[in-house]
Parts: C-alpha cells; structure tokens; sequence
C-alpha cells in the first residue's frame, strides 16, 4: 500500500522535474532572444503603436487588449470568470454548516476611532467615483476596465474599515453581484469576438465582471471569516 | 536622474520581497505583502507601465493580503469554535 503510494509520488516528481527542466530551457532562450533592457529599440511596441493609431485609439494598452490581441484578453476574463465561480462553489454553506445573522456578532458599527468611521464614510464616494473614472476615461489615458474594475471592487470594502459589516452587507447583495458577474462576461464574450475594437463599450463590460467577481470573491472570505459555522 | 530612480525601485522592491519570505507569521507576513505590492507598483510606475501599476496596486496592496487576512481568521475561528 504504501509502496504505491511512494511509486506515485516518485512519478509526479519525476514528471514535474521534466516540466520544471523544459520550462527553464524554453524560458532561457527566450530571454537571450529578448531585446536588452532599457535599450531604444523596441520593434514590437512600434508595431503596436502605429495600429492603435490607425485604429484612432490613443491608449495603446487599451488597444492591444481590446483590439489587437483581443482574444487574449477573452481568455484572461473566462480565468477570472472561472475562478470567481470556483470560489462561490467551494465557500458554499454545506450541510454541517450555518450561517449566522450579521446582527448577532455586533459586526454592526464597532468600537473604532469616530475620525476612522468619518473617513471611510467619506472615501467610499470618492473611491467608487475614481473606479469609475478610471474605467470610462480608459481609452484616453491609463488605465480601463480591469484597473477600474479592481478599483470598483475594493472600493465598497472600505465601509468594513469603518467597522460596519452589515452595512458592507446591505450595500452588496450578493445575488445581483452573481447576475451582473454572468451578464457581463457573456457580453465580453460576444464582444471580443464578433466587435473587437469598440474599446469603450468592452472597457465598461470588463469594468462591470472585474468588479463583480472581486465582490463576489471578497464576499465568500468575508462570510467564511465572520459568519459560517459548523453546526457538527 | 532617471537610471538612480530605477535602482532605487529595484533595490526597494528586492528589500521588501525578502522582508516577505524572512517574515513567518502569516499575518503580518499579509502587511509586509501589501508593502511589497506598493514598491512593485512604484517600480512599474518608473518603468513606464502605468496601466500595469494601476492594476498591480489595486490586486497586489489592497486584493491578496485582504484575501490571507480573512482566510487566517477564518481558520483561526474554525479551530477556536472545534469542541474540544
């Protein structure tokens, strides 16, 4: 028995150094192909400059992920996609488990300094406001979708600094964060494979799914962390 | 001017990533994280990639530590509630 189960082990060492062997041979000669840092050629972000300008799209970040390699950038949100579910699934209350009422912990306003509460209560605006700015000014300066999407998902937390887990509660049903997380990415979907190119409406669907899966992700901590527990 | 810039982003970001790994305890090993995060945005900001600061300071300084602090005090409550 516990032979096989060293024979197995032996083998998934055996098959990760033949993983970790080819990936720092094919990495090596990659690098020595590379440009040398900080030099002044750079062939492939001349390239990508002069489509993005042909495109009329300032922001050529902006361009290479919504335009030019637009079906990277699909894949990229399906992993986030992919993940934010994985999270949902695997934090979700099972059978031996309950979930407590906010209420009975006193997560509700805590004991923190009154200049503490003052400020988060006056950051969430502004924070929620630079998300947004960040996600619809995204194809002019830097920034875009996922940044601002980023932005938009930590920003409701900062009401948990202000030590008051139910209103973060109340501001975040979770149900409405899993509809806009779906809607959203199947709107990328079809955007990034039927319209590449249109930079300001898929900028406004990455920023919506961005946001919703770090809610969604953030909820799931915050629930297994504050409110589950094993009922035996 | 701008080569002393990068040296100091690169030398910044070597001291906080091995405060990282030198740090044991998982919670303030989350803070020194978060740390971390802010001088590898820093760096890509003086690398001229501010797109990828941008993202690297929401996901790196606020998103992981919030994600390891939550997930120790979910375990650290687990463990306090299991019956003895």
């Amino acid at each position: 028995m516990s032979k096989g189960v060293n024979g197995v082990r032996r083998l998934r060492l055996c098959l990760m150094a033949a993983g970790a062997l080819g990936f720092a041979a094919v990495f090596t000669l990659a690098v020595l192909g590379l440009q040398p840092f900080g030099g002044d050629v750079h062939p492939y972000g001349d390239r990508a400059v002069r489509a993005s300008l042909l495109r009329g799209t300032p922001n050529t970040v902006s361009s290479v992920n919504f335009d030019q390699r637009a079906l990277d950038t699909l894949g990229e949100e399906l992993i986030l996609v992919a993940s934010a579910l994985a999270v949902v699934v695997l934090l979700r209350m099972v059978r031996r488990e309950e979930e407590d009422e906010p209420g009975r912990h006193r997560y509700g306003p805590a004991d923190v300094f009154e200049a503490l509460r003052v400020t988060g209560y006056a950051l969430l605006p502004v924070t929620v406001l630079v998300g947004v700015y960040v996600v619809a000014h995204g194809q002019l300066s830097p920034g875009g979708g996922f940044q601002g999407g980023v932005v938009l998902g930590t920003a409701v937390h900062v009401l948990y600094l202000t030590g008051d887990y139910r209103a973060l509660d109340r501001i975040r049903p979770v149900p409405l964060f899993e509809g806009g997380e779906a809607v959203a990415a199947a709107a990328f979907v079809v955007l990034a494979l039927a319209f590449a190119g249109l930079i300001i409406p898929m900028n406004a669907v990455v920023g919506v799914e961005v946001g919703c899966a770090f809610i969604l992700v953030l909820a799931k901590f915050f629930e297994q962390a504050l409110l589950v527990r094993e009922t035996g | 001017m701008g080569e002393a810039l990068l040296a100091g982003a690169f030398a910044l970001a070597a001291l906080l990533a091995t405060a990282v790994v030198l740090t044991r305890d998982p919670v303030r090993q989350a803070i020194v994280l978060s740390g971390y995060g802010l001088s590898l945005g820093v760096l890509f900001v003086t690398l001229q990639a501010p797109d990828v600061a941008m993202a690297q300071l929401a996901v790196g300084t606020v998103m992981v530590p919030l994600m390891v602090i939550l997930a120790v005090a979910a375990i650290r409550r687990h463990q306090r509630e299991e019956p003895p």
